[in-house]
């Protein structure tokens, strides 16, 4: 064939693969928001939904998702990132296999599984019970395979000239890693957090087991985190927002439960596109903040 | 594929003061032996060309000079400087390498600002002082032939320079720590033709305060710019002269047939 007919061939097939894939994608998430953002009022974002009756707000969910997200990264992100620095600067023959397998078999794992793990483990075995610490135990065996594997390609993004740079100037191994490779892979490492976040804040079958289905009645004028009706307090029992969307559709008592589930739908998809939206610019803000700082 | 004699060598001897003196260096990547008689006096003040084809040894040694092989390779033999040989185990390379400054094939610099480029390595050997750091900073760019174009974006990120700049910002970089002596490693093979005679002029330059090591692919270069010239085979190094001498009269085969265009 005539490498130009080919090429334009090549080149028409892969752009309709991509508008199919971008179609879908605009007709799911049109098709979320035009459904659900109608019942978005202050009204739905402000008040406690209700058990029984209609006019139930998704407050305490929407919150219990973000206080959950952050738990999560508290405990994940310093795993994730000695682990992640060991496997791209340290890293070779037995142990670092091991870890990478490691990663592999927990990348795997459905999220029911985990779910019930954390459950039989912490929930019943710990007497930790259903709780906001149970359920970020159960998203860190999710987010750490993602998160380890992104911090060690943002660290290996980095050239290997750059490593011989700082060690032809007498800097240690160490100093080379911290003041030299960790800035310049921030960029990615941010991105990588803000798109797991993303895939955390979704998550509902690891945390039915683990957070739990109810979300009581919380104080957020409570600050202090170990009195139990504190809207901090992590020993307590946490519906998030993808866990009340999985509810309101298989066991909703409330009539406008299809409303609800439309309008807390609508709020996930909004949060976790702000997410992807925001690990973009911040990124690239970071980059080129970062390479030429003006400290 | 012509074959030359590894053992027909000619190593001259000059009575100058010397910077670095190797003593049979050898070299193996794991097992495999990859540079076998390293033994050259370099003179001090001076710029020395590591000539010869891809594959002979030539950064493989002079990465040996600074102890950039550590963690790469095994390096025998003794490497004698200011009366130690640097080649132990002994020896604190994290100060050696302050005195034992190395530029790479291409231009690395770090995703920093110009200014932190140069201050970054001195604050972290302990350099506090602003004031102090401020004069550095202009000195080694000056130094580098660098200043005149960057003195007043000393703000902007490095990366942003063009290729021959980075280079010489990297040179900049190596003698803002005031080492004794520079490793080059084919520093201008990345860059274009202007670029390449910027480099080349700041080298002849920096010979006056340095002692200068240069691996080159580029025999006009080498030519140009030094004053002696090792030529390397197959991890031997063959024949070392005077640059003059060893262009003009080389006393062996191989080297004959590399500068003259007829090797291999
Ligand atoms: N990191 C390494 N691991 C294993 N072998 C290596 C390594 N670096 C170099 N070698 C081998 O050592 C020999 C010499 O390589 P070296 O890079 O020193 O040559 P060179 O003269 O600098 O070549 P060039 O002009 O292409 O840079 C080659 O056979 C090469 O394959
Ligand atoms: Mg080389």
């Amino acid at each position: 064939m005539n490498p130009r007919i080919a090429n334009k061939i090549a080149h028409g097939v892969i752009y309709t693969l991509v508008a199919i894939v971008i179609i879908i994608l605009i007709f799911l998430i049109s098709y979320i928001l035009v459904n659900g953002l109608p019942y978005v009022t202050p009204h739905f974002l402000s008040a406690p939904s209700q058990v029984m009756n209609a006019g139930g707000g998704i407050r305490d969910q929407l919150f219990n998702s973000i206080y959950l997200l952050i738990l999560t990264l508290i405990i994940s992100f310093p795993i994730a990132l000695g682990a992640g620095i060991y496997l791209s600067e340290y890293g070779s023959g037995k142990i670092s296999g091991l870890i990478r397998t490691t990663i592999e078999v927990l990348s795997s794992l459905p999220s029911i599984i985990v779910g019930l793990f954390v459950y039989l483990l912490f929930v019943i075995r710990f007497h930790i019970g259903f709780s906001i610490l149970s359920g970020a135990v159960a998203l860190t065996f999710f987010n750490l395979p993602i998160l380890t594997r992104n911090i060690e390609d943002s660290f290996q993004s980095v050239p290997n000239l750059q490593r011989e740079a700082g060690i032809s100037l007498g800097l240690s191994h160490w100093k080379t890693i911290t003041g030299v490779i960790f800035p310049e892979a921030i960029p990615g490492i941010i991105t990588g957090i803000i798109l797991s976040s993303g895939r955390v804040f979704g998550e509902a079958a690891a945390l039915i087991y683990t957070s739990g289905q109810s979300a009581p009645v919380v104080n957020y004028a409570d600050w202090n985190p170990f009195d139990a009706a504190s809207f901090l307090n992590p020993m307590r029992p946490a519906e998030t927002l993808a866990v009340h969307i999985w509810k309101l559709n298989t066991e909703g008592l409330v009539p406008d439960a299809k409303q609800i589930s439309s309008g807390s739908s609508a709020i996930l998809i909004l949060v976790i596109l702000i997410f992807n939206i925001s690990a973009h610019f911040l990124g690239n803000y970071l980059y080129r903040h970062i390479t030429s700082s003006s400290k | 594929m012509k074959k030359y004699d590894l053992n027909d060598t000619y190593i001259a001897s000059f009575d100058n003061e010397k910077a670095i003196t190797t003593k049979n260096i050898q070299v193996f990547y794991g097992k495999d032996q990859a540079f076998f008689n390293g033994s050259l006096a370099f003179p001090r003040y001076k710029i020395t060309a590591l000539i010869g084809a891809s594959g002979s040894g030539k950064s493989t040694f002079l990465r040996c000079l600074n102890r950039m092989n550590d963690d790469v390779a095994t390096v025998k033999g003794d490497i004698m400087y200011r009366g130690l040989n640097i080649n132990s185990k002994k020896i604190n390379v994290y100060e050696l390498r302050k005195h034992i400054g190395m530029v790479f094939q291409r231009p690395n610099p770090f995703a920093k600002s110009i200014n932190n480029n140069i201050t970054f390595s001195l604050k972290a050997h302990g350099m506090k002082n602003k004031k102090q750091l401020r004069q550095r900073v202009e000195k080694s760019l000056k130094d580098a032939a660098l200043w005149d174009e960057v003195h007043g974006e000393l703000n902007q990120s490095a990366l942003a320079l063009s290729g021959g700049q980075k280079q010489r910002l990297c040179i900049a970089r190596a003698i803002a720590m005031q080492p004794d002596i520079l490793l080059l490693d084919e520093p201008a093979s990345a860059l274009d033709p202007v670029s390449t005679a910027e480099v080349e002029s700041t080298l002849k330059e920096l010979k006056k305060k340095y002692t200068i090591i240069i691996v080159t692919h580029n025999m006009q270069q080498a030519s140009r710019i030094s004053d002696y010239t090792a030529f390397f085979y197959m991890g031997h190094v063959l024949e070392y002269n005077t640059t003059k001498n060893l262009f003009t009269n080389p006393h062996v085969k191989a080297t004959e047939d590399y500068i003259s265009g007829n090797f291999g």
